[in-house]
């Protein structure tokens, strides 16, 4: 079970106060964009086994969105941060590569 | 004329290792801003009387109480019959501020759960850390009972406070009563 700290309220709770909203910085593709952007900003996601990013919300809380990072093959979330970003902060970058150095995904690496 | 009753209508069980009550008409507001604003600061504690509290904290004093529910909402408690009153005030306090004050006693309810057993009794729904050490008098809690949302804080050493929807007060109180059964105590915080 995950364990995710609330950025926003700074409560510690386990998974089920939450809600996840899947892949986090997505880049929108809307009217005017070709159809391959749309078709990649619509359906096409990362599924990876290790480092992920993710969108969250605090449902059961405050009711705010934040983004995680976390492991998807140990659960081990390296942090989280603001929903108001385009990318993962610095500290977040710098504590999942002393934990999975190389690790890689998309232009966040 | 119409009679007021609240969601349960004061319903009270105490067959089992806690009480369990549903205290009846609560006035309740939500104040929505930026909680930081002088305006909303000051319209807020004038109305009640109370301090605001800090980040997942709640301060209260009889019905009246400010209870923080998220980074720019505040849970205001007064008296059912001085909702209007309180309103009127907050409105001509929070003048031009970017906010909202709206009465929501009526989308809400309230129920106390109290007794030696009141800590178990909570912890078997919430899933929150709820020994004494954790959780202490003067915090507060937005989070689920089983499968609703419902918030919580403590009145004193042994009663829990629970807002929840009104459409969810039969519930949250049925399932207070089958966590509070008798024989039903395990002892952890003991």
């Amino acid at each position: 079970m995950l364990v995710l700290e609330c950025p926003c309220c700074g409560i510690t709770a386990e998974e089920t106060e939450f809600h996840a909203g899947g892949e986090a910085h997505l880049k929108r593709f809307g009217p005017e964009s070709s159809n391959e952007d749309f078709e990649n900003y619509m359906f096409m996601r990362q599924n990876p086994k290790g480092v992920h990013l993710e969108r969250w919300r605090h449902n059961n809380g405050c009711g705010k969105w934040f983004h995680a990072a976390r492991c998807t093959m140990t659960l081990e979330v390296f942090g989280t941060y603001s929903a108001q970003t385009y990318e993962p902060p610095k500290e977040i970058c710098d504590i999942i590569s002393a934990k999975r150095p190389g690790w890689l995904r998309g232009a966040f690496s | 004329m119409f009679n007021l009753i609240s969601a349960l209508d004061k319903a009270t069980d105490n067959s089992g290792i806690a009480k369990i009550e549903e205290i009846g008409l609560q006035g309740m507001i939500t104040l929505r801003g930026d909680l930081s604003k002088a305006a909303v600061k000051n319209a807020t504690t004038s109305a009640t009387g109370v301090k605001i509290p800090a980040q997942g904290q709640a301060n209260h004093n009889g019905a009246s109480g400010i209870c923080w529910m998220s980074t720019d909402e505040l849970l205001v408690l007064c008296p059912y019959d001085q909702v209007a009153d309180t309103l009127v005030k907050m409105h001509t306090g929070l003048g031009k501020a970017h906010a909202l004050a709206v009465d929501v006693s009526d989308a809400r309810a309230c129920l106390r759960v109290s007794g030696p057993y009141a800590r178990e009794v909570m912890a078997k729904l919430a899933p929150v850390d709820l020994s004494p050490d954790a959780f202490k008098l003067g915090m507060f809690r937005r989070t689920r009972m089983a499968q609703v949302a419902a918030a919580f804080w403590m009145v004193d050493d042994t009663t829990f406070q629970i807002v929840c929807f009104r459409s969810n007060a039969q519930y949250v109180l049925d399932l207070l009563k089958v966590a509070a059964q008798n024989g039903s105590e395990v002892g952890f915080f003991k």
